[in-house]
């Protein structure tokens, strides 16, 4: 059974492992890397308990393909990795983005790149997210920073996932997979779950062919729809088609699938931003030195304040761009890298305002006094 | 041209061919023989000459014609009646462009 | 002589007929294999409805794109461990990968013998024509030693899989090697394999006249069949050890693997595991 409602005191892999399973997810298939083991040690304790199915690949790639495959046998699925795993999976994450997988994709980030530090925070992977894969795709990144979203992401993520048909990429990082914290499960009736559109007959039907929210209803397999499907650029009936207005169509089909719906995909947080010059600009981990660094600021009489980002990709960079033209003046953005989010943020305010960044390669967080004393140095 | 058998001057009096000689033996033994009829999909076939090769009744052979898209395509030898199609479906597995196949001559309709 | 010309062909109704004519080359032996596979379809009672056909990347690949079935075309290497999913989540549905030597075996070989491991329960058509074919006709793990391809001018320095030999050390239930001549063997070792459960897997020897065979003096289809013919040699239950394709020496076809006793499938013990620990 999932968990009754109540509060619990877990850690942030383990709320990502009951997020998923209150979410439906019913097949995991895995491979072993710090920090994210944990995700799939749970689940192949819980999973068999709630009915589902637990399988540890031989490698990350055995496993994407194996969670692709379990999605099209009808079920919800999932995986967890860090980044040298992450790295592998990038040739399958674009084979589920052409075909429209829903599929969930924790990526619990380390300190990088190659080896790195395995059981140290690291940003690094922001970029990657997006453009990992080859080629002109959309993906979905959400970014917990608390141990309570661990568990509510994860549930959004599959959402996402059923709802847009795609990939979704939950970026979390190794301080909050391990991290403890308390964390609240709703009832079950509070939970909205969203599952897969279904083709209304099988008339006339192709597999490939959008509703006007530009998804296409997914056929179930083993019932007589006798459909195809290809990483091959194809045509509605899913046969493979070597024509770029066959290219074109398509393409800017998954790309606005996710493009067009922006605004409802994004979901931000913002804290003391009413009257802010100065915002923080966070994710994940960060986001906690950040809230402090707020208070610290405000204390001084620093009008500053702190976004969350929440949402990486699509980037919110309409919301940003609304906030440097309406009287934000600089944006310091702090993450665990040489600058992701960051180069996001330049290229949203469309020099509207400032952007500095406070970079921490890996294995620390940007401490607030380290943010603060970048702050003051732009005051 | 089939060799003539040995044979058949001492069972019939006359020098055939083997296939001959088979047919006329199982005519007189009352041995049923299978007779079948090549269907043929003439624009599928892309001229490998799998079937006309290996068709064990010899049946086939390609044509001095082109079909639409170039390709010389099975037909049938006009021999004497021993080499007859047997329905073995030989030409229909071995065919990679499903452009054969025969049908027993008792089941084909009309 | 009754002959008929005629538009359709009478296993019409398991092809996706608006997609014929289909990309393999003349003589290519891919066509024959998967005539032979429908042929096993009928004999074996194969419900299309819950037949799905797997594949990946290269010439073979393409067979996913031309069954009436569900079907999926997947990543260079990757139908297995896909097919595996798949199967997890329907084990009601037969899966059958059907996939070239180059992606089954060079670049997917770590996924082919876990998946053998595992005994995963899925049928693996594996056509072997020597060559990454697709692509115009590369060395691969299943390429003669000596053979010529585009990135061996010189001759193949390496030894190739005795894949008979592999899979039967990677736990198998069924292995055999057939040719795309020996069609009608073919077809039988198919429909034997339709009814049986666990890892089963069909190596089918094929020409490529286009990359392969022109490179290595058989240019003509019809010349790599004839050698089949003269060259092969059937021998049910043969040593695996033994089958190795050599230069010189004859190519050993037949079932080599054909475990009788019941062996649980990878599903089945997933299930078990399931239903021994759920509590819902």
């Amino acid at each position: 059974m999932s968990l009754p409602a109540g509060i619990y005191f877990m850690s942030g892999n383990d709320a990502v492992a009951e997020g998923a399973i209150i979410a439906g997810c019913r097949f995991f298939a895995g491979y072993p890397i710090t920090p994210s083991s944990e995700i799939a040690e749970r689940l192949s304790r819980r999973l068999p308990e709630v009915g589902g199915i637990f399988i540890q690949g031989e490698d990350e790639i055995a496993s994407i393909m194996a969670i692709i495959g379990a999605s099209w046998g009808g079920l919800k699925a999932m995986t967890a990795t860090s980044g040298p795993g992450f790295s592998l999976m990038q040739e399958s994450i674009g084979f589920a983005a052409m075909t429209e997988t829903p599929v969930v994709i924790v990526n619990v980030q380390r300190a990088g790149p190659s080896t790195g530090m395995p059981t140290y925070v690291g940003q690094g992977d922001v970029m990657q997210a997006k453009w990992g894969s080859h080629g002109p795709y959309e993906i979905i990144a959400i970014s917990p920073s608390s141990v309570q979203e661990c568990f509510d992401f994860t549930i959004r993520a599959f959402n996402l996932a059923e709802k847009y048909r795609v990939p979704v990429i939950v970026l979390m990082d190794e301080r909050l997979s391990h991290l403890y914290e308390k964390v609240r499960v709703p009832p079950q009736d509070e939970i909205i779950i969203i599952n897969r559109k279904k083709p209304k007959s099988k008339e006339e039907f192709l597999p490939f062919m959008p509703d006007d929210d530009l998804i296409p209803p997914m056929p179930p397999v083993g019932e007589g729809y006798f459909f195809h499907v290809t990483g091959l650029t194809h045509d509605e009936k899913g046969y493979p088609k070597m024509d770029p207005n066959v290219q074109e169509k398509l393409i800017r089909r998954l790309c606005d699938k996710i493009r067009k719906h922006a605004d409802e995909i994004i979901d931000i947080e913002m804290h003391m931003m009413d009257d802010a010059k100065i915002a923080i600009v966070a994710f994940g981990s960060v986001v906690r030195s950040a809230m402090r660094t707020i208070k610290i600021a405000r204390k001084n009489g620093a009008k500053v304040g702190l976004i969350n980002l929440k949402t990486i990709w699509p980037f919110p960079e309409k919301q940003i761009y609304e906030l440097a033209s309406n009287g934000v003046e600089h944006f310091v953005v702090a993450e665990v890298n040489y600058g992701q989010v960051f180069l996001e943020v330049q290229r949203a305010v469309r020099g509207e305002a400032e952007v500095h960044g406070v970079f921490k390669m890996g294995g620390a967080l940007p401490s607030p006094l380290e943010i603060w004393s970048t702050i003051n140095k732009v005051m | 041209m089939a060799l003539q058998h040995p044979l058949s001057v001492i069972i019939l009096r006359k020098r055939v061919s083997e296939e001959e000689l088979k047919y006329r033996l199982a005519q007189k033994l009352g041995v049923k023989v299978r007779r079948g009829i090549v269907h043929i999909i003439k624009d599928r076939c892309k001229g490998c000459g799998a079937c006309v090769e290996f068709c064990p009744s010899k049946v086939l052979k390609l044509s001095d014609d082109f079909n639409s898209r170039g390709y010389h395509y099975p037909v049938v030898v006009e021999e004497p009646p021993t080499k007859v199609c047997i329905a073995c479906g030989f030409c229909m597995l071995i065919c990679p462009e499903f452009a054969i196949y025969s049908v027993p001559m008792e089941d084909e309709e009309e | 002589m009754p002959v008929k010309y005629v538009e359709s062909h009478i296993w019409d109704k398991y092809l996706r007929t608006d997609r014929l004519p289909h990309i393999w080359c003349p003589g290519c032996g891919i066509g024959s294999v998967l005539s032979a596979f429908l042929q096993a379809v009928e004999k074996a009672n194969i419900d299309p409805k819950k037949l799905v056909v797997v594949s990946g990347i290269g010439c073979t690949g393409r067979v996913a794109g031309y069954i009436k079935v569900d079907s999926f075309h997947t990543t260079h290497g990757r139908p297995i461990p896909f097919a595996m999913g798949l199967k997890l989540a329907r084990p009601d549905l037969h899966v059958v990968v059907f996939s070239g030597d180059g992606d089954l075996v060079t670049i997917g070989g770590n996924h082919l013998i876990h998946a053998a491991r595992r005994n995963v329960d899925i049928l693996v058509i594996c056509v072997n024509n020597f060559n990454y074919g697709m692509t115009g006709g590369q060395v691969g793990a299943t390429t003669p030693e000596g053979a010529y391809t585009t990135t061996t001018p010189y001759g193949n320095p390496e030894r190739p899989f005795n894949l008979p030999y592999l899979l039967a050390a990677a736990g198998a239930v069924y292995v055999a090697r057939w040719t795309s001549l020996h069609v009608r063997r073919l077809a039988w070792s198919i429909t034997e394999a339709f009814q049986k459960k666990g890892f089963r897997f069909i190596e089918v020897l094929s020409p490529c006249p286009t990359a392969y065979g022109r490179r290595n003096r058989m240019p003509d289809a019809l010349e790599m069949l004839k050698f089949f013919r003269d060259n092969c040699e059937i021998r049910d239950f043969a040593d695996p050890k033994e089958v190795d394709i050599v230069p010189g020496k004859k190519i050993i076809l037949g079932k080599f693997v054909d475990i009788a006793e019941e062996k649980k499938t990878f599903e089945e013990k997933i299930y078990e595991l399931i239903n021994k620990y759920r509590k819902v």
